[in-house]
């Protein structure tokens, strides 16, 4: 392959500007414009990369997306990407270019002789070996040979990608003509409209193709269209793919910069859209027809006129239709000598000038060893050539279409599949609609519109000669001499396909996965069809009746990093904060996520199970503070409000008085308990549900649920008031005297705010609910204020605990505090199968009347099991470390290990100075005094079941 | 032809160009009676058909496939393998999932890779590894292979994980079944459908079942686009689909459809070599041999039959990958699909008689039924068979809904299956 | 990305939204309650493909709603209010 720059043309590239970047660490000069391709083809860089599975040698083949050979990782100043397409890629200066899976380099690959022993790998042939003496013995060398391009390990993400939704009324996609022309009759009519197109100008074909519109030619047409629609404010979106059609037509493009930008990932929600996505021509089947030099004939047409990049100087051009004549001729024109090879006995008679025309005749082979030398033809004719150019027909790109669960038909005409319904909101205009000339591509655009395109003004109009195609089918056939490639990148040949065939993999599907036909980064764009095709021959069916694997999304590859977009770090599923976060920081919080809030899990500098210990510790002698604001504050008004939580509740709540509190679980409908927590009664028709913190979204939802459900809208509001206010909790032997010190405006002497019940205060200006409940076992108060004042509270009982030696204490410190007592933690203390009688609340499942949520579940067979896991607690012998939380209880009473149970909790108590534990035990309530062996990790261990509250059972310390 | 695979016949077939391979499974027009029918062409219904045959004796049994075979779950899932599960119940029939696969290759002499490459589950807070020594512990006693990792155990075994301090979910340590790993899930199915060909089971693609023979209140057979197929016993494994055949034979099953997506990257390089699964993020990762990233996430929760993906769930799953890896930021998604999976309110499968006497269940395996094929197959081949329960089916008969005995793996251990 | 029809609030991205349950799903809370009675109606489901009629709920504005819409092409038929449906059920 002799490709070279010509002096001069060359529509894209700017000679004055010239720039550097290496190739497999040789040098390549280039131009601004040039795509990594074309500066290599520009250089006569013929190999460019290695085949996936022989490690073939492989040229360019096309010159856009449809590229399946030229295959980079490039390493710039803004990172490396693997895997790139030199034929979608910029040159740029200064970019470090790599051939993917070659070793040393692409020129002189040590694995090239793995192609010597092709016969003996065909397709799937892995399925057949490897299996004696193991698998595991051959397959890392296996792994080490697939793969393309090369992570690297040390890259670091950049600044986060944008993503953008858009709303407009008409979306088009594809900017070569019948999307320039669909574009400017919506514009016209006075729709927003948005233009995309993956290459860096509009146009198309346009640009390098012949074809005057309007009385101008092609290329400047489109770049007047293109002004005009952004000077109506409808910019074309240039470097941008439209990579998918998701539910409701929502379209995702993928637009990329040249500015080091992380690539944009656009939502795009319009009225109408139009897919004047084009078509990509196919390759021609014949021997060697993979040879580095053999091209497609547009893409060769395509360098020339863009990059003034001619090819060969010794062409063959091979084809089934008309469209490269054009090319032919072109390159003729530029100097070189061209044959052209048409199948067709009858198609064109007159050669374009300079070129030597064989009709009726076809290539048979290729010949040359690391690139094209010649070929021969069906007629046995041999001739020298330094490349060959292919065009074996056009497919159209219906792969939007068909994400949009459009339907596909076949036409013999074009000998492709084109659209064949109608789609709600989906046009089809151009080549994928399945026209040819430029006429019929222009006018299809209003058609594609639908309401959209009732024109305004005059349509563009062809005034040039109009392309012809008359295609006939150029397939592979069975039993042809030589390797006929069909999908290049997956090195799947014309034989391959058939032993497919013949193992009876004849669903088109089975075909794809068996041969991984169409499976590599290009998708199959050139090869599905040629598979197709031969699949059908093979089994004797008509292509249509074959069918096609269905097109997923995307298009083309898409970064991961655009679907990310500010997704990451603290913006990835963001966690919920505290009021007085700032505060606790200044106090030296250790903060920690717990169900989904940052939390204090203790205070101050040092070991933090030292200071845990200190907090639990002098909690229970002094005085603790403890910012409680995660605590679910849901009111529940209205007069069926108690009729209501006695529903939503497993224990009777309507006999609940105005000012008291009671403890209570929520089950699910499952019987489950779903949380627990203190329904609080403000008067007859006013109750506040005090949830665990990290179930608040769900008990609301469940609230709403049932209110909606079941009950009159009109008698029963809920509201969701958690974070309107903050709940800083005093706990400990002298917690009443420091609220004492507060002037609360109200009586807190036991008789008025006894145990469990609750008042209404006030601090400053600010209204103060007080509520005296405890999770620690010790006298403890509530107090619940507007959340934007609650530092100065929080600072007042701070100062006013000096006095009393009030220590702060964070979730870690009241843990422990609250197992102590036995009290659970619904989640940790309880598995997805316990229910209320597992622990130990079994008064109403036995008594209550009324229906409540879950109450049904709670009498199936296996809820009145005996042998269900009871919570209890532990006791080991003094002096031993705690117990492993989620160390298993194990039984052996029939020879085998077997899990009665698990340690739900497990901590060292600094007041009783020995450790203590809860768990859910197999019958475990019955079982008191009983010893248990505790299995974890291998070690065993004993303890001894004990009820769960290992401090304080009478309860005294809640009213000293 | 050519019928044994080895590297020997492999060489021999090489020099006469491949030409002499017979059929991986015969394709024959299905006949009126059978002694057994099988609905369902994927993995577990191909398996079926393999045990029944193999292990029972039972050969004269037609496999009806709506599509073609390997083309529902089977073909779409991320091929993860493994047993490490909580409750004996679960263990016992993954467990011998897990081990027949390691020897699948040889029994069907077909090589369906099952690579024993690991698979990590990681702990993302404390609470997570309270929550993965309970599991660990359970795994164990179960006597199946399980290590509790730390923090330095996770960092040694995937280097190229995120351990950054602003990582939204920071690693404390994980779960690791080392005999874990994956398989290659196409091969599974064909390799399956070759065996059972051989032993003289019908495989019949393009046959949908439009309705069931019930006769004196019992399933006698189906009727089909391909016509009336007659068998006393009849057993269905179509994962997606199977409320869909229920309800033609005049009962309901607890199951939602979802779809749960996955997707490809383009193939590099190894750079991952194990199963890499974070609770937190819900994402789980490994790298084929192929070189392909294959990236798992949550269900799309909107009841459904489309079998495609939707933006904003891979969006999801993709920022939870890259949280988890973000080397990956440099890479692209190749290639999204979606499957159709059964969710049943204990994400366990069912497995036993239908109402429909004579009609048998393999179903409700929710996102983990590849790496059950074996089992599921085993066990309802047990049920067509004999007409009861294998010892390890028997919990997982539908019954245990109105008992009350659910077997809820992410209810006992905090981890979804 | 689809869009669902909030009764009060209009077309909505999906996000905003919780599936709820299959419509039309009666809790029998009135007498003996055989355990299949409870278990129809706590796990079975008809899981229709198809048409289908569902119970919504719009997280941002709280609305519980009926929606009918296919589950296979997912083409959204129609949402209704909740006491609507349950008048006209």
């Amino acid at each position: 392959m002799s490709a070279s720059r010509l002096h001069a043309g060359g529509s894209e590239i700017d000679r004055s500007r010239n720039l550097t970047f290496t190739f497999d660490g040789r040098e390549i000069q280039a131009f601004a414009g040039d795509s990594i391709a074309s500066a290599l083809l520009a250089s006569g860089q013929a190999i460019v990369g290695r085949s996936f599975k022989y490690h073939r040698p492989r040229g360019i083949w096309g010159s856009g997306v449809e590229e399946p050979n030229a295959l980079v990782d490039i390493q710039s100043s803004g990172g490396r990407v693997p895997n790139a397409r030199a034929t979608t890629e910029p040159a740029e200066h200064g970019l470090t270019v790599t051939s993917v899976n070659a070793s040393p380099d692409a020129l002189s690959d040590r694995h090239a002789m793995l192609d010597r022993f092709a016969r003996f790998i065909p397709a799937a042939f892995y399925y057949k070996t490897f299996m004696w003496p193991d698998w595991h013995l051959f397959e890392p060398r296996i792994r080490a040979m697939a793969g393309l391009g090369i992570v690297d390990r040390a890259w670091t993400p950049r600044k986060a990608s944008v993503q953008i939704n858009h709303h407009c009324d008409v979306l088009v996609v594809g900017a070569g003509p019948a999307g320039l022309a669909a574009a400017s009759h919506a514009a016209a009519a006075g729709h927003s409209v948005l233009l995309v197109d993956d290459r860096q100008h509009p146009g198309g074909s346009l640009r390098y193709r012949a074809g005057d519109i309007d009385g101008m030619p092609g290329h400047r047409w489109a770049d007047e269209t293109a002004k005009r629609l952004t000077e109506q404010g409808h910019t074309p979106l240039t470097e941008t793919t439209a990579f998918g059609v998701y539910d409701h037509n929502l379209v995702a493009l993928n637009q990329r910069h040249r500015d080091g930008r992380p690539d944009t990932l656009w939502r795009v929600r319009p009225r109408r859209i139009v897919l004047a996505t084009g078509a990509i021509e196919r390759p021609v089947p014949f021997a060697n027809n993979d040879l580095p030099g053999i091209l497609s004939a547009d893409a060769a047409l395509a360098y020339l006129r863009l990059h003034a990049v001619l090819v060969g100087r010794q062409v063959v051009v091979a084809t089934n239709n008309d469209s490269a004549y054009e090319v032919a001729s072109a390159l003729a024109e530029a100097g070189a000598s061209v044959t052209l090879v048409d199948c067709r006995a009858e198609a064109r008679t007159t050669a374009p000038a300079n070129v030597r025309l064989l009709a009726g005749r076809t290539v048979a082979s290729a010949a040359g060893r690391k690139a094209v030398e010649g070929v021969v033809l069906s007629d046995g004719t041999a001739m020298p050539a330094d490349c060959v150019l292919v065009s074996g027909g056009w497919t159209p790109s219906v792969h939007l279409f068909s994400q949009a669960k459009g339907k596909l038909a076949w036409s013999d005409e074009l000998a492709a599949f084109l659209p064949a319904n109608e789609v709600d909101g989906i046009g089809v205009a151009g080549a994928v609609a399945g026209t040819v000339s430029l006429s019929d591509t222009l006018n299809s655009a209003t058609n594609a519109l639908g309401s959209f395109g009732t024109p305004v003004g005059p349509a563009p109009r062809s005034v040039g000669p109009e392309a012809t195609l008359g295609v006939v089918g150029l397939w592979p056939r069975m039993r042809a001499k030589g390797r006929i490639w069909i999908d290049y990148q997956n090195d799947v040949t014309a034989k391959d396909v058939e032993l497919a065939a013949r193992e009876n993999f004849i669903s088109v599907e089975h075909l794809k996965r068996y041969t991984t036909l169409g499976m590599a980064t290009d998708q199959g764009k050139t090869s599905n069809l040629n598979g197709l095709a031969l699949l059908a021959e093979a089994t004797g069916r008509a292509i249509a009746d074959v069918g096609t694997t269905t097109y997923r999304p995307p298009f083309t590859p898409v970064p991961f990093v655009s679907l990310n977009g500010p997704r990451r770090n603290s913006l990835l599923s963001p966690v919920r904060r505290l009021p007085l976060e700032a505060r606790h920081r200044s106090d030296g919080a250790v903060f920690q996520e717990y169900g989904g809030w940052l939390r204090p899990a203790c205070y101050g500098a040092g070991k933090a199970a030292d200071l845990i210990q200190e907090e639990a510790r002098r909690a229970r002698q002094y005085l603790a503070l403890f910012d409680g604001s995660t605590l679910g504050k849901i009111e529940v008004i209205g007069p069926q409000a108690a009729e209501f939580v006695d529903f939503i509740y497993y224990n009777t709540m309507s006999t609940l008085k105005p000012g008291r509190c009671r403890y209570g679980f929520i089950l699910s409908e499952n019987g489950i308990v779903f949380d627990d927590g203190i329904l609080m009664r403000i008067d007859e028709n006013r109750f506040i549900v005090s949830c665990s913190s990290s179930h608040v979204a769900a008990v609301h939802a469940r609230l709403e649920e049932w209110r909606q459900d079941r009950f009159e809208r009109s008698a029963v509001y809920i509201h969701n008031a958690t974070s309107d206010l903050a709940t800083l909790t005093v706990s400990g032997p002298r917690a009443r005297d420091l609220l004492e010190k507060l002037d609360l405006g109200l009586d807190l002497d036991d008789a008025s705010l006894p145990h469990m019940s609750l008042a209404q205060g006030r601090f400053g200006d600010d209204d103060l609910r007080v509520a005296r409940v405890s999770f620690t076992g010790d006298r403890s108060y509530e107090l619940s204020i507007r959340a934007d004042r609650a530092e100065a509270l929080w600072a007042r009982l701070q100062s006013a605990g000096e006095a009393f030696q009030a220590v702060t204490i964070g979730l870690e410190a009241l843990m422990i505090l609250r197992a102590e007592k036995g009290y659970i933690v619904i989640g940790k203390d309880t598995d997805g199968n316990t229910m209320p009688h597992d622990l130990g609340v079994s008064g109403p499942r036995e008594k209550r009347k009324t229906e409540f949520v879950g109450r049904r579940s709670l009498f199936t067979e296996d809820a009145e099991r005996s042998d269900r896991k009871q919570l209890v607690g532990l006791a080991i012998a003094e002096g031993e470390p705690p117990l492993a939380t989620g160390a298993h209880a194990i039984d052996r009473s029939d020879g085998h290990k077997r899990s009665i149970g698990f340690v739900t909790s497990s901590y060292h108590s600094p007041t009783l100075g020995r450790a203590i534990a809860l768990a859910l035990i197999e019958s475990g309530a019955q079982r008191h005094g009983e010893t248990v062996e505790l299995y974890h990790l291998g070690v065993l261990r004993r303890a001894i079941l004990v009820p769960p509250c290992a401090f304080d059972p009478e309860g005294g310390r809640l009213h000293a | 032809m050519t019928r044994r695979y080895s590297a020997l016949t492999l060489f021999k077939e090489g020099l006469t160009g491949q030409t002499g391979w017979e059929k991986a499974w015969r394709s024959p027009e299905p006949k009126s009676n059978y002694d057994a029918i099988i609905i369902g062409g994927g993995g577990h219904g191909l398996a079926t058909a393999y045990y029944l045959a193999k292990n029972h004796g039972v050969t004269n049994v037609a496999l009806l496939e709506k599509g073609w075979i390997g083309g529902g779950n089977t073909g779409r899932n991320t091929t993860v393998v493994r047993s490490n599960y909580y409750y004996p119940e679960s263990a016992a029939i993954y467990g011998l999932a897990h081990r027949l696969y390691k020897g699948l290759s040889k029994d069907l002499n077909y090589n369906v890779m099952f690579s024993a490459r690991g698979v990590l589950t990681l702990a993302h807070s404390e609470a997570g590894m309270e929550t993965a020594a309970r599991t660990v512990n359970a795994i164990q006693i179960n006597g199946i292979d399980s290590e509790l990792f730390s923090l330095e155990d996770v960092r040694r075994l995937v280097p190229i994980y995120n351990f950054a301090p602003d990582a939204r979910y920071p690693v404390y340590g994980g779960t690791w079944q080392a005999s874990g790993g994956t398989a290659r899930h196409d091969a599974v199915a064909w390799g399956y459908a070759r065996a059972a060909s051989r032993l003289g089971v019908d495989i019949i693609q393009n046959c949908e079942i439009t309705d069931f023979i019930v006769e004196k209140g019992r399933c006698r057979g189906v009727v089909t686009s391909r016509g009336t197929i007659r068998a006393d016993r009849t057993g269905m494994a179509v994962a997606g689909h199977s409320s869909v055949l229920a309800a033609k034979a005049g009962f309901r099953l607890p199951i939602n459809s979802y779809a749960l997506q996955a997707c490809v990257s383009e193939p590099v390089k190894p750079i991952l070599d194990t199963v890499v699964i974070s609770p937190d993020t819900g994402v789980y990762v490994s790298q084929s041999d192929k070189g392909e990233m294959v990236i798992g996430g949550a269900l799309d929760r909107i009841p459904s039959y489309a079998q495609r993906g939707n933006l904003p769930v891979l969006e999801n799953v993709i920022s939870g990958m890259l949280d988890m890896f973000p080397v990956f930021g440099q890479l692209k998604m190749m290639r999204q699909w979606a499957g159709i999976v059964d969710v049943v309110p204990d994400s366990s499968p069912i497995i036993g008689e239908s109402p429909l006497p004579g009609l048998f269940l393999n179903c409700g395996w929710g996102t983990g039924g590849f790496k059950a094929i074996p089992a599921g197959g085993t066990m309802l081949a047990h049920l067509l068979a004999t007409g009861t329960h294998h010892d390890i089916s028997r919990p997982f008969d539908l019954d245990r809904f109105a008992r009350g005995r659910l077997i809820d793996e992410a209810a006992g251990s905090g981890i979804a299956h | 990305m689809q869009l669902f029809p909030c009764p009060f609030c209009g077309l909505r991205e999906e996000s905003e939204f919780h599936y709820g349950a299959e419509a039309g799903n009666v809790r029998p809370d009135a007498g003996f309650v055989s355990a299949d009675q409870w278990s129809d109606y706590l796990h079975m489901r008809d899981n229709p493909k198809g048409a289908t009629r569902e119970i919504w709920v719009h997280l941002t504005c709280g609305e519980f709603f009926m929606m009918e819409r296919d589950t296979v092409t997912h083409r959204v038929m129609g949402s209704t209010l909740l006491e609507d449906a349950t008048h006209s059920a």
